[in-house]
């Protein structure tokens, strides 16, 4: 209050700023007008040249109609509001664009999935298999394969998960001789082609130990994709963990082990969570290496370690190639199933992890 | 106040050494960890190890040179042929086209995300595109199939009519579905979402007194974005675009229920047929006999060391971004 007064009485007579300040964002009546007006006068053009030279197809009227759109807002802003601004507002509309052509198509997969899905859902998908069902049958499921999924899925992550934290610990914590190394192999496995990992399990598993096809051989591919992408991220959320805890406890005398036992992982628990299960959401969804080691089938069969066995990808691919809508219809069901678990996992991963990703931005 | 006083006996003066010292427990934690890190080594190792051995009679049975150089790809028959060459131009080619329409959607999605979105949509925004990067591919191979043929089969034709000048684009009428074309649309949606969330992370990165700065400098926002987010953020959109060129290369059940196999070299990209590495092992695998399963293990085998170069640049590509940013801190 003080200060106030002060100000006043050094300046008894405040005029009016002679440079006023702008909003440069707010969005005003006439900018809208700007947008509608390029865009009606870029579809008069488009109508015009299509009827002018009889070219057609939508896709090109779309093209050409864009193209006018952005020419002849750009010339309007110009004249309007001079060349940066006129800058600035068409690259809004570019980048605008640029989203909007990432958006669309994701948003219209999930749409297509669930419309195509939902036809065929019944109780009956759940329960029963495709063992002696025709395709013209009433009935007929997926629980086969959900079984083969949940297994395969299950004990690739029981065993990938622990590897791929512990290596994680040894990147992030004990920072032994092989660190550099072992993160540069990470690294690359983390883009090995699925199909890659489908073929050594075959060459190795299948082949040469010849223990045959089994749900437990695409286990063992799914590890190899499993890892890299869990150890990468796990290495990340160890990372957050502030190094003042660790030296606090180190400085109380705990061995190293107990410090990242009882203090670091804790710390770091729902970012570990949230790593874990988005791997399992990608894992969920392999296709290629199953082909090559569980080789898929339309019985159940409970035992993961011995024989063929079904999954969602492997039903979806088998009745999708079928020349029989009901049986295409029951491959957008399966589809639908994998996308619902692959959210739920997501969701999950999401909401575990949340507390942590808030201080990271 | 009287101090409480300690006998001059009381105080070590000595120096004393105080490096870590280990117990028992921590010298089995650490041989366990060191023991996850030997067998990522391991497993790299034995995957590169049974891909040679397997597939080194089929390299050997055409001769190293005819392999890596030959477009001729006929496995089957009395005197085989193995020419890897075509495949990988036909996987480079459709995951090359993939690149080129995704990177530029990338870019614009991650920057409007990060600069134009209201705070509470980039949340929501963010988690779209991460959930969309954990996507089946053989979802997208779906919608490629029913939803993408069918409606993008008129924008070929018109491609056809109106640039067939241009070889790529030449055709002869008809059907131009399971065309390198059509792959490689659904390939870039299939990408978007991977080199997106790379692109987003590593401009989240950009100093934020920079940005302001530059608008406090009464810059525009594209100005800002020109200026200061995209020189910072190249490096990251080099390493998102070639993660996303890694996992294009690779890709296999999108592709292969879509293109149709053909195993010859053509200009035009709209005409159906191609045919990947990847693509080819999937299709033929389970029908090979052992000659031909060892033919697609050589394959598989250079599609492995295409890919473990094209990431092994990128993650060189991001992780300088990264110094890049500790530096100017």
């Amino acid at each position: 209050m003080i200060e106030m007064e002060d100000r006043t009485t050094t300046h008894p007579e405040p005029r009016e700023p002679e440079d006023p300040p702008t909003r440069t964002r707010q969005f005003q009546l006439v900018d809208g007008a700007e947008i509608v007006g390029a865009a009606v006068s870029a579809a008069a053009l488009t109508w015009l040249l299509f009827s002018a030279v009889a070219w057609n197809g939508a896709f090109g009227a779309v093209l050409i109609w864009y193209v006018a759109f952005i020419v002849i807002y750009r010339s309007i802003a110009q004249a309007v509001h001079g060349h940066l601004v006129a800058t600035d507002r068409v690259m809004t509309v570019v980048l605008a664009t640029g989203a909007s052509l990432a958006f669309i198509p994701l948003v219209m997969i999930i749409i297509f999935v669930v419309t195509k899905g939902l036809k065929y859902l019944n109780i009956a998908f759940f329960t029963d298999t495709l063992e002696s069902v025709g395709p013209q049958d009433k009935g007929g499921g997926a629980f086969h394969s959900i079984v083969g999924t949940l297994e395969q899925v299950g004990l690739a992550a029981a065993v990938a998960i622990p590897l791929a934290i512990m290596t994680a610990i040894y990147l992030n914590e004990v920072k032994g001789p092989m660190a550099r190394g072992v993160r540069f192999v990470i690294d690359s496995m983390s883009g090995l082609p699925s199909i890659v990992a489908g073929l050594f399990v075959y060459s190795f598993w299948v082949v040469e130990l010849g223990k045959g096809f089994s749900g437990f051989a695409g286990s063992m591919a799914l590890i190899v994709l499993f890892i890299p992408t869990v150890t990468r991220a796990s290495e990340e959320m160890l990372r957050i963990v502030p190094d003042s805890l660790r030296e606090a406890s180190l400085a109380l005398g705990a061995p190293q082990w107990k410090t990242v036992l009882r203090v670091v992982l804790p710390n770091a628990k729902s970012g570990l969570i949230s790593a874990a299960i988005l791997g399992t959401a990608r894992a969920i969804g392999e296709t290629a290496p199953m082909v090559l080691t569980v080789l898929g089938s339309s019985a159940l069969n409970w035992n993961v370690f011995d024989k063929n066995q079904d999954d969602l990808p492997l039903f979806i691919l088998k009745l999708i190639r079928s020349p029989n809508d009901a049986q295409i219809a029951r491959a957008w069901t399966g589809a639908l199933v994998l996308v619902m678990l692959v959210l739920v996992l997501f969701t999950l991963a999401r909401v575990l992890g949340r507390d942590r990703r808030k201080a990271d931005r | 106040m009287a101090l409480p006083t300690l006998g001059t006996d009381y105080i070590d003066d000595r120096p004393r050494s105080f490096g870590a010292s280990r117990t028992r427990g921590d010298g089995v934690f650490r041989a366990l960890t060191s023991g996850a890190g030997v067998f990522v080594f391991v497993l790299i190792g034995s995957i590169a190890l049974f891909l040679i051995v397997n597939g080194w009679p089929a390299i050997s049975s055409v001769g190293i040179g005819e392999f890596l150089t030959s477009t001729k790809w006929q496995p089957v028959g009395l005197k085989p042929s193995y020419g890897v060459a075509g495949l990988i131009y036909d996987t480079v080619l459709v995951s090359g086209i993939a690149l080129v329409l995704a990177v530029p959607i990338s870019i614009s999605t991650a920057v409007l995300i990060n600069e134009y979105s209201p705070k509470r949509l980039r949340s929501w925004l963010t988690g779209l595109v991460d959930l969309l990067a954990a996507f089946p591919s053989i979802i997208f191979g779906l919608w490629g199939l029913f939803y993408v043929m069918p409606n993008a089969n008129g924008t070929a034709g018109w491609l056809a009519r109106h640039f067939g000048w241009i070889p790529i684009f030449q055709a002869d009428g008809g059907l131009y579905t399971n065309s390198i074309f059509m792959a490689a649309i659904v390939l870039a949606i299939m990408i978007v979402p991977i080199t997106t969330s790379v692109v987003r992370e590593v401009i989240a990165q950009v100093p934020r007194d920079q940005c302001e700065a530059a608008l406090g400098l009464g810059g525009t926002r594209w100005g800002m974005v020109r200026r200061v987010i995209l020189p910072f953020g190249r490096s990251g959109i080099i390493g998102g675009a070639m993660l996303g060129l890694g996992r294009a290369l690779g890709e296999t059940v999108a592709i292969a229920l879509i293109l149709s196999p053909l195993f010859k070299i053509q200009a035009s990209i709209i005409k159906p047929g191609g045919s990947t590495v990847a693509s080819t092992i999937f299709n033929e695998f389970n029908e090979a006999d052992l000659a031909h399963r060892q033919a697609l293990m050589a394959i598989g085998l250079a599609l492995f060391l295409l890919t473990l170069l094209v990431n092994s640049l990128a993650r060189l590509a991001v992780s300088r971004s990264k110094s890049a940013k500790a530096s100017s801190r």
